[in-house]
């Protein structure tokens, strides 16, 4: 796998960020999402805080507003869950704007959204600067078992192979003038659905074989291993430390 | 139904992370065991299958459209624990580079979507396998079920974790209304795609599906103008009747319980998201139930106007709808089991 495979999601860059070993990262970023859910939700400000050091981290690593926002958006349909939420939550009630909405469900949908798109960006920006193989590897040497990773490599990796199949079955039914329109056609996209398995699975045993006739005894090799030196760990952990700092304030203020 | 960072608190997360890391170790185990030291290319394909049928949208009614959840499938297609492990890794991989449900909120997703529904499904088929007859429909019915009730079961785990560790102030009831509500929907809509999908993988490779093992025709040979059994092949162990019916029984009372569960919570505090949801529900149902025709989804349609006159009425209605289905069921089952046995019983015969 040479060239031009790095996946969508990933923005290439040379940024500090982007050089940092991946396991340091996903600590980060995990440890800053810890921090944000564990902030009281009252303190207000502190929420405006860590979007301020997100940002940071955002320009730090060069990536531009308009894409981070732009992918913020997998975080919709909770947006209505919480826009809906002072409507049906219980407890007293406040007018604002002729509506009668309750106290505790604004704090509600303020905390859901405020936590939420802090853990998305958060997560967004990890992706954004990692590439899926560094990513995996970082998971690796966080000691996620060997198995697990090997799987999601294999998931990451045929991935867009399995979704184009689908995307080339779609094609195929709709050149023969096949339109889902309801009920009726479930039948249609069920079989597709069953081919693609079989697709799949067969692949999933020649790729097995591939491996076994390349000398795969249960263990992929790791050739770029990555240790993280102290000071890259530490660089790394600014982040969730300065986030600690905000949220031990909230806790106090 | 994927959960973001801050809906539930720290600790009730942190629980679940350990419960889903508990599951995951099994699960690893377990799968050796089904795909032994092809585990890995095959459970890494079949995770990218289920991301991908993920996507696959199926129309519902006009405008709306739902879209598979995949744990029922993956568990009779491949088994439960290579099951469990695709669908977390689908998750884990969705919440890191997707940012599609919390870095916190993992273990809540993944003993919500990837556990119960993997292993609900399939006690549900395994269980249902047993009591129907050993043929290749009944696994096809067997999954439909399956599926069926893995949804509302992880909609019924999800209110039990907000019930824990919710950070909102929204009522117990509601949440529980408008999750089990429209997850019942939406169980349907899986039940009627995973029962479909397993029944053209059938079609063509059934040496595929992990839950059909075992249903496969034994080789027979024609010797002197009889038909008898390839020797060596063990002839398959005919189910006693004695266990069938404690299974018949045991099901029966099952199904009693869960109906009387759900409906409590369906007919708990009617209000206005109740309203919101049962107004959606009932215009996706109106497509669905022309096609359908299912005793379930008479039950809906019955539940859901009660819930709003009368509270308790309904999970009495309920529960009572669904043993009389259930117990219909089981009894063209059972007599048509005892028709399909007795061709089987007289070339054995022969054979013998």
């Amino acid at each position: 796998m040479g060239a031009g495979h790095a996946h969508r999601l990933y923005r290439h860059g040379h940024s500090a960020v982007h050089g940092l070993p991946p396991h340091t990262k996903l600590a980060a970023a995990f440890a800053f999402v810890v921090v944000v859910v564990s902030t009281p939700r009252e303190a207000m400000w502190a929420f405006g805080l860590y979007a301020v050091l997100l940002a940071l981290v955002a320009y730090a690593a060069r990536v531009p507003a308009g894409f981070l926002l732009k992918r913020l958006l997998i975080e919709v349909p909770f947006v209505a869950f919480a826009v809906l939420m002072p409507f049906v939550a219980e407890g007293e009630r406040v007018d604002v704007l002729g509506l009668s909405l309750s106290v505790s469900g604004l704090w509600g949908a303020w905390n859901v959204l405020a936590k939420g798109t802090l853990g998305v960006a958060a997560s967004v920006l990890l992706a954004s600067t990692t590439e899926l193989r560094e990513l995996l590897l970082g998971l690796q040497r966080l000691k996620l078992p060997p198995l697990l990773v090997q799987i999601a490599s294999f998931m990451i990796r045929y991935g867009d192979v399995i979704t184009d199949e689908m995307r080339r079955m779609r094609i195929a039914r709709e050149s023969r003038g096949f339109e889902a329109k309801g009920v009726r056609h479930w039948g249609v996209l069920a079989k597709s659905a069953g081919a693609l398995f079989i697709r799949s699975y067969e692949r999933g045993e020649r790729v097995h074989l591939a491996m076994v006739s390349r000398g795969y005894a249960g263990a992929m090799p790791v050739i770029d291993e990555v240790t993280a030196s102290r000071a890259q760990w530490s660089y790394a952990l600014t982040l969730p430390f300065a986030a600690l700092v905000v949220c031990l304030l909230g806790w106090t203020l | 139904m994927h959960v973001p960072d801050g809906f539930i608190n720290a600790p009730t997360s942190a629980v679940t992370g350990v419960v889903a890391a508990g599951a995951v170790a099994v699960s690893l185990r377990g799968a050796r065991r089904e795909l032994d030291e092809r585990t890995a290319p095959l459970a890494g394909l079949v995770a990218a299958f289920i991301f991908a049928v993920q996507m696959l949208n199926f129309p519902v009614a006009a405008g709306t459209s739902g879209h598979l959840l995949g744990g029922a499938l993956a568990a009779i297609l491949v088994g439960p624990f290579t099951g469990v492990l695709c669908v977390s890794v689908v998750l884990l991989m969705q919440g890191i580079l997707f940012a599609d449900g919390g870095l916190t909120a993992l273990g809540v997703n993944i003993t919500d979507m990837a556990i119960v529904t993997t292993v609900v499904a399939y006690a549900v088929f395994r269980g249902l396998l047993r009591v129907l007859p050993r043929k290749r429909r009944s696994v096809t019915v067997a999954s439909f079920v399956a599926a069926l009730l893995s949804v509302p079961a992880a909609a019924v785990a999800f209110t039990l974790i907000y019930a824990v560790g919710g950070t909102t102030d929204v009522s117990l009831g509601k949440v529980a209304t408008a999750m089990v509500g429209v997850h019942v929907l939406i169980g349907i809509g899986e039940a009627v795609i995973t029962a479909l999908t397993v029944g053209a993988v059938i079609a063509v490779r059934p040496d595929l599906v992990h839950g059909a093992r075992g249903l496969g025709q034994r080789l027979k040979l024609r010797v002197n103008g009889d038909l008898v059994d390839v020797p060596g092949a063990a002839p398959a162990p005919v189910a006693a009747r004695t266990s069938r019916r404690t299974l018949w029984i045991s099901g029966l009372v099952a199904s009693l319980a869960l109906a009387g569960f759900v409906s409590f919570y369906a007919s708990a505090s009617p209000d206005g998201l109740e309203k919101v949801a049962h107004d959606q529900g009932i215009d996706r149902k109106a497509e669905r139930h022309a096609s359908d025709g299912s005793p379930l989804a008479g039950y809906g349609v019955k539940d859901v106007g009660n819930a709003r006159l009368s509270g308790g009425l309904a999970g009495v209605i309920g529960v009572g709808v669904t043993v009389v289905a259930g117990s219909a069921v089981f009894w063209t089952v059972r007599r048509r089991r005892t028709t399909d046995v007795s061709p089987a019983s007289a070339s054995v015969s022969a054979g013998a």
